[in-house]
């Protein structure tokens, strides 16, 4: 079975934690406990229906407050997926917790509300997710119910959105629209009744034919030595395996690789996982390599085939998304965290600032404040080794953490 | 020194089935903790989420042994099944086990023993805790969370910063991106690390059940002297929870499904005496796990507040 991560974005209100809360009621993958818990909160609220979202917003003062502060993982399956539902806020100063959900999603359900259509809000949350690459995005147009399940006013938000889409610049996305009502259950698990005139699939429907393969960014080979597994006992006096986990492609015994940044060659002596031999090691296994040379190769250094290098490169420049209230600037020292290997980064220059809601760019910007997006360039005080965010997402991807709070401040996707 | 004979690999390793790639995150999350920290320490309860951390932790650095010790804190309350165990499993693997005891917290007066009714030493547990790490300069704690137990856990990291006094502030979490985590701290601060955040109760199960590992006699079907309290059902045997006497005595065929402090851990009626009868009864239970933990139902915050204070 596979798994599938999503990612949701919608402003507040727009019913995002209904929504989940709907589709755990209607696949039954709410406990009694848990939904016993749900009646008894809404009758003491006084709701005459049931507040899935209180399933979800798992902290006090989101309760208190009725919106979603902070991501929250939610987990269920079905008999053909599991799923990991990252619940994400869309409150505009939470941007940033916005990208954190995106960043580990294959696919994202934007929010509409039928009432509102699209919204300020909706350029930035599909900003977002075409800036990360998210490759499967559904609109779900929800509150269909407040609208009379009007099919003129569901086309009238796709063709909006349609022309928000015209703006993008990541084209594979693949994007549907469902109309969908969270709170009553139309389209969402079961299809309604009360949209005869919408012919495609329900939500869950939908995300249970995905084709994970496809949906997931792959890249070529790359090897991040994460930890030097030196065991110094009776038994394996000499075994030196560099542990790590393989990003994109794969990797297999007998393959001619070079250790960066040494440029030195070897080949694929062995591939273990924990006492068990392997031929070959796919995509996102975590595994121990052995070389058939003693190689001197340490945390952060690279793997990669012989025939395909990433840039080797003191500088580059990203698309930067800002995390912190102490503004990035230029000038400022930064770690840069790509992969498992961390350097030291000067801020070169702050290109230009991306207005997420495609409203133009500001080229006279010199820093960046909380929940920002600019293009930015760094000098590194030694090389990594790495790919556009473009041709390889892990590769082409880093975090930006501050040197005297130890914050993760920023995430960057290299251009 | 002989020689192994290089047998020819045959497989690929994949990561598409669903407990694979829970198992290829935590073993690479394990991995990251022992190199970003200086003095890491598994926290060990003799738990299933434990006793698989420690299985993930064994194929993480094989062949080289695990390279931290493992620590238990120690309500007194626990079940001696669990404790026999521990013991057990330490031994075997030749790992250091470090032992801090609740009741030297009571003895010292930092800490008070509950009284009344629903006394439970479980939230004690939090000052041995974070005495333990001071004591030790534990920079990170491995611990074996799971999202899917409540709410609260649901918002929390994988890498989880807390504060000198142990305190989680879940309003100002570092936003972990990618896969990419970090473990920078300051002195005196220490990291809360939850390999195994996105496993369910049933991926824990189904993963002991492929891997084989051994676990308490209490998570199977037992007899057992009970009785019932709100709907739960309480270990009669071992004195730790305060019977009134109109509750009457019955023995029943009960499991644990969570193995906690005792004195808040009720029993479940099962039959399930093997470990694939466990992992049928849980994929068709209609209730969840902390259902049977009194802890949790103080109040619709219960584990948030407790966190906040530094438990784990």
């Amino acid at each position: 079975m596979e798994v599938l991560k999503i990612a949701t974005a919608g402003s507040v209100d727009d019913g995002k934690s209904t929504l989940i809360g709907r589709i755990l009621y209607d696949t039954k993958s709410l406990t009694s406990d848990k939904l016993e818990a749900i009646e008894r909160t809404s009758k003491q609220k006084g709701y005459d229906y049931l507040d899935f979202s209180l399933a979800t917003d798992g902290l006090v003062a989101e309760r208190e407050q009725g919106i979603t502060i902070d991501v929250a993982h939610i987990y269920f399956s079905t008999a053909k997926k599991s799923y990991i539902i990252a619940d994400t806020p869309g409150h505009v100063e939470y941007t940033r917790n916005m990208v954190t959900g995106a960043s580990t999603s294959q696919a994202a359900i934007i929010l509409i509300d039928a009432r509102k259509g699209v919204i300020e809000q909706t350029n930035r949350h599909f900003f977002i997710n075409n800036l990360l690459r998210i490759k499967e995005v559904v609109v779900a147009i929800n509150k269909m119910d407040l609208v009379d399940f009007s099919e003129e006013r569901y086309n009238e938000i796709k063709a909006d959105f349609e022309k928000l889409m015209e703006k993008r610049d990541y084209a594979d996305q693949k994007i549907t629209f469902v109309p969908v009502s969270a709170l009553k259950g139309d389209n969402v698990v079961n299809k309604s009744a009360n949209t005869p005139w919408y012919k495609g699939e329900t939500l869950l429907e939908h995300l249970e034919g995905l084709d994970l393969a496809a949906v997931s960014n792959v890249g070529t080979p790359r090897f991040p030595v994460q930890y030097v597994i030196r065991p110094k006992t009776e038994e394996h006096h000499d075994f030196r395996g560099f542990a790590g986990k393989v990003y994109g492609g794969e990797l297999s015994v007998g393959d001619e690789v070079i250790a960066l940044p040494s440029q030195t060659r070897s080949r694929i002596k062995e591939i273990y996982v924990y006492d068990k031999k392997y031929k070959t090691a796919s995509r996102r296994s975590s595994v121990t390599i052995t070389l058939e040379d003693e190689i001197n190769l340490s945390r952060g250094d690279m793997l990669v085939k012989a025939n395909d290098l990433p840039t080797i490169e003191k500088q580059f420049t990203a698309t930067i998304s800002w995390m912190d209230s102490k503004p990035l600037t230029a000038g400022n020292k930064y770690v840069v965290q790509h992969g498992v290997n961390k350097v030291l980064a000067k801020v070169d220059q702050v290109h230009h600032k991306i207005a997420p809601d495609y409203s133009g760019v500001d080229a006279e910007a010199q820093s960046l404040d909380m929940n920002d997006i600019a293009e930015v360039s760094f000098r590194l005080n030694k090389p990594i080794f790495y790919d556009k965010f473009k041709n390889h997402r892990t590769n082409g991807s880093f975090i930006l953490i501050d040197t005297q709070s130890n914050n993760t401040v920023g995430a960057g996707f290299i251009s | 020194m002989e020689v192994k004979e290089l047998e020819v690999p045959t497989e690929i390793i994949e990561n598409t089935a669903h407990i694979n790639a829970l198992e290829n995150e935590a073993i690479y999350i394990l991995r990251e903790v022992a190199a970003q920290f200086e003095k890491p320490v598994l926290l060990f309860s003799g738990g299933k989420d434990s006793i698989t951390l420690v299985r993930l932790a064994q194929k993480a650095f094989w062949p080289a042994k695990i390279p931290f010790p493992l620590m238990h804190i120690d309500t007194g309350h626990n079940f001696p099944e669990t404790i026999e165990f521990r013991d057990r499993l330490v031994k075997e693997l030749g790992l250091e086990l470090i032992v801090r005891n609740v009741q030297d917290s009571i003895d010292q007066g930092k800490v008070k023993e509950e009284s009344g009714r629903y006394s439970s030493r479980n939230s004690l547990q939090t000052t041995t805790l974070l005495d333990a790490i001071e004591e030790f300069k534990f920079d990170a704690c491995i611990g074996g969370a799971r999202r899917d137990e409540e709410k609260a856990r649901a918002k929390e990291r994988i890498f989880s910063v807390r504060d000198d006094f142990g305190q989680w502030d879940e309003r100002n979490q570092r936003p972990e991106l990618f896969d990419m985590l970090n473990g920078q701290i300051e002195l005196g601060q220490n990291v809360r690390v939850f390999p195994i955040s996105n496993w369910t109760e049933l991926d824990v199960w189904s993963y002991i059940k492929d891997e084989g590992i051994e676990i308490p006699s209490i998570y199977f079907a037992h007899k057992r002297k009970t009785f019932l309290r709100d709907g739960m059902i309480w270990s009669a045997e071992d004195g730790i929870v305060f019977r009134d006497e109109d509750e009457v005595v019955e023995e029943r065929m009960v499991r644990f499904r969570t193995v906690g402090d005792m004195s808040c851990t009720a029993a479940v009626l099962s039959d399930a005496i093997s470990i694939d009868k466990v992992v049928a009864e849980i994929r068709d239970s209609s209730i969840s796990e902390r259902g049977a933990r009194i802890d949790d139902k103080r109040s619709e915050a219960a584990m948030e507040k407790r966190k906040q204070q530094g438990y784990f």
